[in-house]
C-alpha cells in the first residue's frame, strides 16, 4: 500500500501531446477511477504511472519517493491489462508464480501466496490449466490473481472488464469492490464506463483531451459537475443541457420559449448573455402546460416496466429526456408541459463552467 | 465403478508439485545460471541499454565475417602478390582490374589476358539466361497446374519440391550416374535405336545438362512461391470473370498474370541472383569442363584464390568485386521495383 | 494456349475437360522426372560392382546365382545353356577358356560339358549388395565425415538460434537509438553472399587460427540475416501487453526474452531450425575452401573428394550418396507440410 503523487505530468509523442500537465494526489488505500471518452489520455496516464511509458515532463512520487525514471519492474506496482496479458504457455499457477519467482521468493512462500490468491478468487481447481482452457471470467480472475499475489504498492487496472459480457461484468464489478474492501490496497482503475466509475470509486478523475476536468467522489461529480463536459459525460441517460438566455438577474428563457423561468442564481452572467440550463432526466416533472417551463412534443416513449423514459422535442432545443417512475400512460405525438426541479438545476456560463448555486 | 479410478477428483493439493515437474529441471538450471548475470548486467547498465546487449552477438558475427571482409576485399583487389595478409601486399592500384579487363575483343574470350574469367562470364551469362527462362517458365506452369482442383495436390507439390532439400553434391552425383557413358539414359537411347551420347564431355550437352540439373533441383522452390501467389488471388475474381463469360485464355492473360506479376518479378530476380552465383552443382557435375565450357564465374574465383598453383587472391578479389556489383545492381532493381509497387 | 486454359479449369464430377487430362499427364511425368533419378540412385546403390558395369543396366539389383559343388573350392556361377540339340539346361561354369566354357551339371558334377560362351546366359536372382554400405563405413573415413557433418549442423544451428533470436528480440520489442542502422546492417548482410567475400573471410578465419577446424565452417554463417528477419516478423505479432505484463511482474529483460518471448516464438524457431539444418548439412563452397584435411571434411566435401578418387568404384560412391541424402529425406517426409508452408510464407530457403 502506498500513496501516489503526480505533478505536471506531460506526455508527447513527437508533435502530438497526449497529457498536458496532470496534477493528482492519490491517498493510501484509495480506489481512484480514471474515466473519460476514448482518446482522453486515461490509459496513457495509467501506463505512465506504471512506468511502461516515459514521461516527457513532470514528476511521479510513490510514498514520497521520486520514481519518474525508475523502470516499471522496479516500481513495485501490479497491473491488470485489458487483454489480461496472461502468458499463454504457462499454467494458471505459473502465471501467478512468475512474478514471485522473479522477486526471488522461496518456493514455499510462492506456493503459499499463489494458493491463497487462488482460494480468494475461486481458481484452486484451475491451477494446472493453461489460459486458453479457461472462460473469459476465469481468465479475468487469473489476471487479478497475478496482481494480488505480488502484494504490490498500487494496483493498476486498465479497463479490466471491457472484454466480459454484460452479466459477468456486473458480477466481476461487485467482486472487485468486495476485493478492495477485503485487501484494502491503493487501486487505480481506468474505464470508459461511468457505471463502473460510479460504483467502484472512492474518487473519480474525469479526463478529457489530456487534462483533468474534475476530481471528486462519485456523488460529488454527479451532483456538482464542474463543467458542461462532466455534466454531459457522467450520468445515464445524459443530463439535458438546454441553451438559454439570461433575461434578468436570476431569470432566464429556455430555447425559443418566451416565458421567463426563475432560477436560484445566474452568477456573474450578464443580462442578455447565453447560459446553459442542465437538468437530469429524473429532475423534470410533467405538469399542466400552464405551469410548464417548456412544452414538448413527445417523439418516443420507452417503457422499461419499473420506469419510463419520455423523449420529446421543442423548437430551438435538443431532444429532451424525462424519466418517470412506474408506467406512465403517454403517447407519441402528445404535447407535454415540463417543469425543471429548481433545487436540482445546474447552470453553466457561456464558457461552460458551472455556476455555483448551492 | 472401474471408470472412476481413471478420473480421480481434481486434487488441488497435488497441483503444485505437478507444476514443478513439468519443465525439465536441467534446462531450468541452465536458464537460472544465465538469469543472474543478465539481471546484474541490467542493473548495471539500465533497462534502456539492454537491447544493445541482445544485438551484440549477432552484430559481432556480422562485423567479423561480413563487414570487415567487405573492406578487406576492396583492399585485396587493389593489391598484388601471393601474400594472404593485407599488410604484406603491395599496392597495385587498378592493376588487377585492368588485368582482368584486358581483352583484344570482349566478344572473344580467347583474346583476353585472363581468358578463364571471360569464359566464366560468357558461360555464366548463357547459363543464367536459359536457366532463368526455363526455371520461371516451368515453375509457373507447375504452379498453375498445382493450383487447379487436383486430387493429391499435397503429394504432387511435395514431389516437385523435395529436390530443393537435396545437397548440390548429391544432386550432381545422381545425374552424373544417369548421364554417364553406360548410364540408364544411354541405355534407353540405344534401346530406341540411337547412338550413345557422351553427355558430359560434349560442350553443348554439358551446358544443357548443367542448366537442366540446376532447374531440376531448384524449381520446386519457385513453384512454391508462385503457388502461394496464385492462392492469394481471391477466387471471386475468377467467378466474376466467369459470370462475364470471359474466355479462359483472356482470364489468364488479363487477370492471373497481372495479379501474379509482383510474385513473378520477385521470382525472376531471385532466380537471376542465384543463377549468377551458381557453383556447386555444376562444379561437381562437370568440374567446369569439358575444358572451360561450363566454367562459371564463381568457380573461377574459387580456383584463382584456392586451388591454382599460385593463389592469386588479388585477382580473385577483383573478380568478386565485379560479381558483387552485378548482384548489387540486381538487388537494387528488385528493391526499386517493390518500393514502386508498394507506394 | 494450354496454360491459359488450365488456369481456370474446374473439374466437374461429370465431365473431364481435356486440360484436366493434360494436367494429370504433366504431373505424372513430373513424378517420373523428379522421383525417377533418386529411385534409380537407390536401386543402383544396391548393385554389385559387376552389375554396375553392365550395359544396358538391369532395372533391379540382380546378381548371378552361384552354387557350391563338391570338388570345387570356389562357388561356381550358374548359366542357362542352349545345348546342341536345341534343349536348354542349367549348368555351373568351372572355367572359361577363350570362347569356350568348361561346365558341369550341378546335379551330377562329374558330367562335364564344353560350351561356346555365346550359347550361355547367366542365371540371375534379386540380391541387395549391402556390402556397398558396410564397406565404406569400415574402409573409408566416412563415419568421420558423418560425425563432422552432424557436429557442424547441430552446433551451428544452436548458435544460430540463440544469437538470431536475441537480435530479433532486440529489433522487434524495443525502441532504441541505432535501431534503424541495425536493421539496415541486417538487410545489407542479406545482399552479401559468401561467394563474394570468400577470400577475406578466409583471411579472417586464418587470423583466428581456425583453418581446418570445424569452427571455421560453423562461425561465419552463424549470424544469418534470414533468421533474424524470420524471427523478428514473428515476434512483432506477439501482443505487447505480454511483454509489459512481464515487466510489471519484475522480470528482467533477459527473463522476458527467455521465459516469455522464446516459448511463444517456437513455431518460427522450428522453421529456422529446419532451414538451418538444411543449410548446414548441404553447405559446400565455403567448407570446400576452408577445409583441406581429410579428417575435418564434412559429408559433402568427402563425397566430392570420393567422386574424384573413386571414379571406378561407383558402388561405394552411390551408397555414400544415398547415406548423405537419407537424413534430409527423413526430415522431409515427416516435416514436409511444415517446410513447404514455412517457405511459402517467408519466401526464403
Amino acid at each position: 500500500m502506498a500513496d501516489l503523487e503526480l505533478s505536471g505530468i506531460v506526455k508527447s509523442y513527437g508533435a502530438a501531446t497526449i497529457l498536458h500537465g496532470v496534477d493528482l494526489a492519490i491517498e493510501d488505500g484509495e480506489f481512484v477511477v480514471f474515466v473519460g471518452p476514448s482518446g482522453c489520455g486515461k490509459s496513457t496516464l495509467l501506463r505512465v504511472i506504471a512506468g511502461l511509458e516515459q514521461v516527457s515532463g513532470g514528476e511521479i512520487r510513490i510514498d514520497g519517493q521520486t520514481v519518474t525514471n525508475v523502470p516499471a519492474s522496479d516500481r513495485g506496482l501490479a497491473m491488470v491489462f485489458q487483454s489480461y496479458a496472461l502468458y499463454p504457455h504457462m499454467s494458471v499457477y505459473k502465471n501467478m508464480a512468475f512474478a514471485l519467482e522473479n522477486m526471488g521468493l522461496a518456493r514455499e512462500e510462492v506456493d503459499q501466496r499463489v494458493r491463497r490468491a487462488a482460494e480468494m478468487l475461486r481458481l484452486t481447481e484451475y491451477l494446472d490449466r493453461k489460459p486458453k482452457a479457461l472462460s473469459g471470467g476465469q481468465r479475468q480472475r487469473v489476471a487479478i490473481g497475478r496482481a494480488i499475489v505480488r502484494d504490490p504498492k498500487i494496483f493498476l487496472f486498465d479497463e479490466p472488464l471491457s472484454n466480459l459480457d454484460a452479466e459477468l461484468r456486473v458480477a466481476t464489478r461487485k467482486e472487485l469492490a468486495a476485493l478492495h474492501a477485503e485487501i484494502g490496497g491503493t487501486m487505480i482503475y481506468v474505464t470508459h464506463d461511468q457505471v463502473e466509475a460510479m460504483t467502484l470509486a472512492d474518487r473519480i478523475v474525469v479526463l478529457r483531451a489530456g487534462r483533468i476536468e474534475q476530481i471528486g467522489t462519485p456523488l460529488d461529480v454527479y451532483n456538482h459537475p464542474a463543467n458542461l463536459f462532466v455534466a454531459g459525460f457522467i450520468g445515464s441517460p445524459r443530463m439535458n443541457l438546454l441553451p438559454s438566455r439570461v433575461t434578468a438577474p436570476n431569470q432566464v428563457t429556455i430555447g425559443n420559449e418566451t416565458r421567463p423561468v426563475s432560477v436560484p442564481s445566474t452568477g456573474s452572467a450578464p443580462v442578455g448573455s447565453d447560459i446553459t440550463l442542465g437538468a437530469r432526466p429524473e429532475h423534470i416533472d410533467v405538469v399542466p402546460e400552464a405551469e410548464a417551463d417548456v412544452v414538448i412534443a413527445l417523439d418516443l416513449v420507452e417503457q422499461l416496466g419499473g420506469e419510463t423514459y419520455l423523449y420529446g422535442s421543442a423548437p430551438g432545443l435538443p431532444q429532451i429526456t424525462v424519466r418517470q417512475d412506474g408506467q406512465a400512460g403517454h403517447e407519441r405525438g402528445q404535447r407535454l408541459g415540463l417543469r425543471l426541479k429548481r433545487e436540482a438545476l445546474h447552470l453553466f456560463d457561456a464558457d461552460g463552467h458551472a455556476i455555483r448555486i448551492r | 465403478m472401474t471408470l472412476s479410478s481413471k478420473n480421480p477428483p481434481a486434487s488441488s493439493a497435488l497441483a503444485g508439485s505437478a507444476q514443478t515437474r513439468r519443465t525439465s529441471p536441467f534446462l531450468r538450471q541452465v536458464a537460472r545460471i544465465v538469469d543472474w548475470p543478465m539481471a546484474a548486467l541490467q542493473r548495471l547498465i539500465g533497462e534502456r541499454r539492454m537491447p544493445y546487449v541482445f544485438l551484440l552477438p549477432n552484430l559481432f558475427f556480422f562485423g567479423l565475417f561480413v563487414f570487415v571482409p567487405i573492406a578487406i576485399n576492396f583492399w585485396y583487389s587493389v593489391t598484388g602478390g601471393p601474400a594472404l595478409f593485407p599488410s604484406e601486399r603491395p599496392y597495385v592500384g587498378s592493376g588487377q582490374y585492368s588485368y582482368l579487363f584486358e581483352c583484344g575483343s570482349y566478344a572473344d574470350p580467347s583474346s583476353c589476358r585472363e581468358d578463364h574469367f571471360w569464359r566464366g562470364v560468357y558461360n555464366t551469362v548463357t547459363f543464367s539466361f536459359f536457366q532463368v527462362v526455363a526455371m520461371v517458365g516451368l515453375s509457373l506452369l507447375t504452379a498453375v497446374v498445382l493450383n487447379m482442383k487436383i486430387k493429391g495436390r499435397g503429394f504432387f507439390r511435395a514431389v516437385y519440391f523435395f529436390p530443393v532439400l537435396l545437397s548440390p553434391v548429391v544432386v550432381a552425383l545422381i545425374w552424373k550416374w544417369i548421364l554417364q557413358r553406360d548410364g540408364i539414359l544411354n541405355a534407353w537411347i540405344t534401346a530406341m535405336g540411337g547412338d550413345r551420347v557422351l553427355f558430359l564431355t560434349e560442350p553443348t550437352w554439358a551446358m544443357f545438362w548443367a542448366i537442366f540439373v540446376s532447374v531440376w533441383s531448384h524449381m520446386g522452390f519457385y513453384t512454391l512461391i508462385l503457388l502461394a501467389g496464385l492462392q492469394a488471388i481471391p477466387s471471386d475474381i475468377y467467378e466474376a470473370a466467369e459470370m462475364d463469360a470471359t474466355p479462359r485464355w483472356r482470364v489468364f492473360w488479363r487477370l492471373t498474370l497481372p495479379l501474379l506479376w509482383p510474385n513473378l518479378v520477385v521470382v525472376i530476380v531471385l532466380a537471376l541472383i542465384r543463377a549468377v552465383q551458381t557453383f556447386d552443382e555444376v562444379f561437381v557435375l562437370t568440374g567446369g569442363g569439358p575444358g572451360t565450357s561450363t566454367l562459371m564465374v564463381v568457380q573461377y574465383i574459387y580456383e584463382t584464390a584456392f586451388s591454382n598453383q599460385v593463389q592469386n587472391f588479388g585477382l580473385a578479389a577483383a573478380a568478386s568485386v565485379v560479381l558483387g556489383i552485378v548482384l548489387f545492381a540486381l538487388t537494387l532493381a528488385q528493391l526499386a521495383y517493390t518500393q514502386r509497387k508498394s507506394s | 494456349m494450354s496454360i491459359a486454359t488450365i488456369v481456370t479449369a474446374r473439374r466437374d464430377a461429370k465431365s473431364w475437360h481435356w486440360t484436366d487430362i493434360a494436367a494429370y499427364a504433366y504431373l505424372i511425368l513430373g513424378v517420373f522426372l523428379m522421383f525417377g533419378p533418386v529411385l534409380w540412385l537407390g536401386l543402383s546403390s544396391f548393385k554389385t560392382q559387376a552389375s554396375l558395369l553392365e550395359f544396358p543396366p538391369s532395372l533391379l539389383p540382380m546378381s548371378q546365382k552361384e552354387v557350391t559343388l563338391p570338388g570345387f573350392p570356389q562357388p561356381l556361377p550358374l548359366f542357362t545353356v542352349t545345348m546342341e540339340d536345341g534343349s536348354s539346361r542349367v549348368l555351373a561354369q568351372v572355367r572359361r577358356v577363350g570362347i569356350q566354357a568348361q561346365m558341369v551339371d550341378p546335379a551330377d558334377p562329374t558330367q562335364q560339358f564344353r560350351v561356346a560362351i555365346d550359347k550361355r546366359v547367366p542365371v540371375r536372382e534379386f540380391a541387395l549388395a549391402t556390402e556397398n554400405y558396410t564397406e565404406p563405413l569400415e574402409r573409408f573415413a566416412f563415419p568421420q565425415f558423418l560425425a563432422n557433418s552432424v557436429f557442424v549442423t547441430v552446433v551451428a544451428t544452436l548458435i544460430t538460434l540463440l544469437i538470431n533470436s536475441m537480435a530479433a528480440y532486440a529489433l522487434s520489442i524495443y525502441e532504441f537509438k541505432g535501431k534503424n542502422a541495425a536493421m539496415l546492417a541486417v538487410i545489407g548482410t542479406l545482399m552479401i553472399p559468401i561467394t563474394i567475400i570468400l577470400v577475406p573471410v578466409y583471411l579472417v578465419v586464418t587470423k583466428l587460427g581456425l583453418v581446418n577446424s570445424l569452427w571455421a565452417v560453423i562461425l561465419p554463417g552463424a549470424a544469418t540475416p534470414t533468421g533474424v528477419f524470420l524471427l523478428r516478423q514473428y515476434m512483432l505479432t506477439l501482443p505487447r501487453d505480454l511483454i509489459e505484463a512481464a515487466r510489471m511482474d519484475k522480470a528482467s529483460e533477459w527473463q522476458i526474452y527467455w521465459r516469455i518471448v522464446m516459448p511463444l516464438t517456437l513455431p518460427a524457431l522450428a522453421v529456422l531450425t529446419i532451414f538451418s539444418i538444411m543449410w548446414r548439412w548441404n553447405e559446400f563452397l565455403w567448407p570446400l575452401a576452408v577445409l583441406t584435411k581429410t579428417e575435418v571434411y564434412t559429408l559433402q566435401i568427402g563425397l566430392n573428394a570420393f567422386q574424384g578418387e573413386l571414379q571406378t568404384q561407383w558402388q561405394y560412391l552411390l551408397a555414400m550418396t544415398v547415406m548423405t541424402l537419407t537424413p534430409v529425406a527423413v526430415v522431409f517426409v515427416f516435416l514436409q507440410r511444415f517446410i513447404t508452408t514455412g517457405i511459402a510464407n517467408t519466401g526464403m530457403k
